[in-house]
């Protein structure tokens, strides 16, 4: 590893891949940063060696990803897989651990491809051993191939939850119950929205299928559900619910649950960029202009990390941020730079038409995000429940930031990952004030975990 | 809780999971391999002492902490098995060095 390159690409998900190929293509010096020991991103996860049955279980859409790698493969870009990215700053400089040691390099232009991660929305009993994400089963299937041994139950609200559902059905897994949370006036809400969907109807027919094929193999989608809970002693045992009016219980021993995605702005936050609250996804995301450029010069987001806006999406914006860093590397002219950004504007123009509809239809209800049990644990690191945190907010604590402090909610090993979000619907919620004007939480460095052996050899090295 | 589909390449490593030695596919993560040993939870709070097992899958909840080859508070779905990895629940704040569970 260098000590300093053009540029650097942190995550190597269909964005960065984009963006480091065609840098790389274009002659810029340019590596990768993955922590994962293979490119591909979530989306992607072990695409390269994921055996042929594998792949077939998981759909077309994941094997798209196969010559996405491949390109980057073949690029001049250097890799470097299983390396974290603890701290990026406004000097650009990258504190990274790479084979086990810390160092920092630089680079004249930095593109954060950190992706996506599940909408982290507290429940009763989320914190119990065999309660995950959706996301999380589509990992242990891709990069393990594992799936659930005795049944699962599917609960929440997104396109996902419909995807794991056909593909687990594929290979066999048995379905409990899939728990659609998703309230009547969303379709409702969301029809204006249909015209423009249909421009990118190709999402549209692919959810279509997906429902009919699970009705065929006789998976039940049970619509309008609420009042989730899991239960068990010390770990999960059932799942209650609310459908048409009654209680139900299923045992199971797995449940995963979906309400969306949102972006991961751990790295833009502490390396300060400006971010802003979007209400129609329902998310912070750090500000940027068309080519990715953020608040702070030389820094430029791309792909979900930038504001969700699913794969494909994310690698035509890869190329683009690609494209303004190699013209600003002096790789491309203005003119090339703009001839090269056509088609992948047009592409993401016409990919992104679905997004309205699925922003409105999947709009998850404030009274879900604001956590109406008191009992129920918000902050999964240091126990600090819905309650507590209003009793804060009540003492005259109107800002998330300050409900931290005083509570210690977002302080544990996660950094408030998980439960900044809640935290903010939540303080919204008591103090009568939209989310709009609530902090972040803010993201500090090390962003990853860094011990202090580490931090202390990389001082003795550079002295 | 999980099973693995008969697709997984043959290769195998062992390694010590609470103790016990566990053949396992090469090329997993820590927490897809206590999750399909059938690890019923694979770290106890600091706070209250409830049971947590693996959640997100990808790095950022950080509820899989557990102790690999000795050293505590390791994310279980980022670390990739290796030949003779010794891999420990982890209770409460883990260990500080030098100390054993």
């Amino acid at each position: 590893m260098n000590n300093h390159y053009q540029m650097l690409v942190i995550g190597g998900g269909p964005a960065g891949l984009a963006a480091a190929t065609i840098a790389a293509n274009s002659g810029v010096s340019c590596a990768l940063l993955d922590e994962q020991p293979a490119p591909g991103g979530q989306i992607y996860r072990a695409v390269e060696q994921a055996p042929e049955l594998r792949a077939q279980l998981l759909g077309a859409d994941y094997q798209r990803g196969k010559s996405l790698v491949e390109n980057f493969r073949a690029s001049r870009a250097v890799y470097f897989p299983n390396t974290s990215v603890w701290s990026v700053n406004e000097q650009r400089e990258v504190g990274v651990n790479y084979q086990g040691d810390s160092r920092i390099i630089t680079a004249d232009h930095i593109l954060i491809a950190s992706g996506a991660m599940e909408r982290p929305v507290p429940f009763t009993g989320w914190t119990l051993p065999g309660v995950m994400y959706a996301g999380s089963g589509q990992i242990l299937f891709k990069s393990a191939g594992a799936i659930p041994e005795k049944g699962v139950v599917l609960a929440g609200s997104g396109p996902l939850l419909l995807l794991l559902a056909w593909q687990y059905m594929r290979a066999g897994v048995k379905i409990k119950a899939m728990l659609d949370m998703t309230p009547l006036g969303n379709r409702i809400m969301a029809l204006p929205e249909l015209p423009r969907a249909l421009l990118a109807y190709q999402y549209l027919t692919k959810g279509m299928t997906l429902q009919r094929e699970l009705k065929q193999a006789g998976v039940e989608i049970k619509n309008l559900v609420s009042d989730l809970r899991a239960e068990g002693d010390g770990q999960l045992e059932r799942v209650c619910y609310r459908h048409r009016g009654r209680e139900h219980t299923i045992e199971t021993d797995l449940l995963m649950t979906h309400f969306g995605v949102i972006p991961h702005v751990w790295l833009t936050q502490a390396a300060g960029c400006r971010h802003l609250w979007n209400e129609s996804q329902q998310c912070w995301h750090p500000q940027h202009d068309e080519w990715g450029a953020t608040s702070i010069e030389g820094i430029f987001v791309a792909g979900d990390g930038a504001g969700i806006f699913g794969a494909k999406s994310a690698e035509y914006a890869g190329y683009l941020a690609g494209l303004q860093m190699s013209y600003a590397a002096g790789a491309v002219t203005r003119g090339e730079r703009n001839q090269q950004a056509i088609v992948y504007r047009k592409a993401m123009k016409r990919d992104r038409h679905i997004r309205p509809f699925l922003e409105s239809y999947f709009h998850i209800p404030r009274e879900i995000l604001a956590v109406q049990n008191n009992d129920t644990v918000v902050c999964r690191c240091e126990e600090i429940t819905a309650g507590q945190i209003r009793e804060a907010v009540a003492n005259g604590h109107q800002d998330s930031n300050q409900v931290k402090y005083f509570t210690r909610c977002g302080m544990g090993p996660c950094q408030g990952r998980q439960c900044a979000q809640a935290v903010a619907h939540i303080v919204a919620d008591a103090g009568g004030k939209s989310v709009s004007g609530q902090s972040c939480f803010r993201g500090r460095p090390p962003v990853t975990p860094l011990n202090l052996e580490q931090l202390a050899q990389m001082k003795r090295r550079q002295r | 809780m999980f099973k693995q589909i008969n697709d997984s390449r043959a290769e195998t490593v062992t390694v010590q999971l609470n103790g016990n030695e566990v053949r396992v596919v090469a090329g997993t993560t820590v927490a897809a391999v206590a999750l399909t040993a059938g690890l019923s939870f694979t770290r106890t709070t600091p706070v209250s002492g409830a049971r947590r097992a693996p959640f997100c899958m990808m790095g950022v909840c950080y509820d899989c902490l557990m102790i690999i080859d000795g050293q505590s508070g390791q994310r279980a779905c980022m670390t990739y098995v290796k030949e003779g990895m010794r891999i420990e629940c982890q209770q409460g704040a883990g260990l500080i060095p030098g100390e054993s569970q």
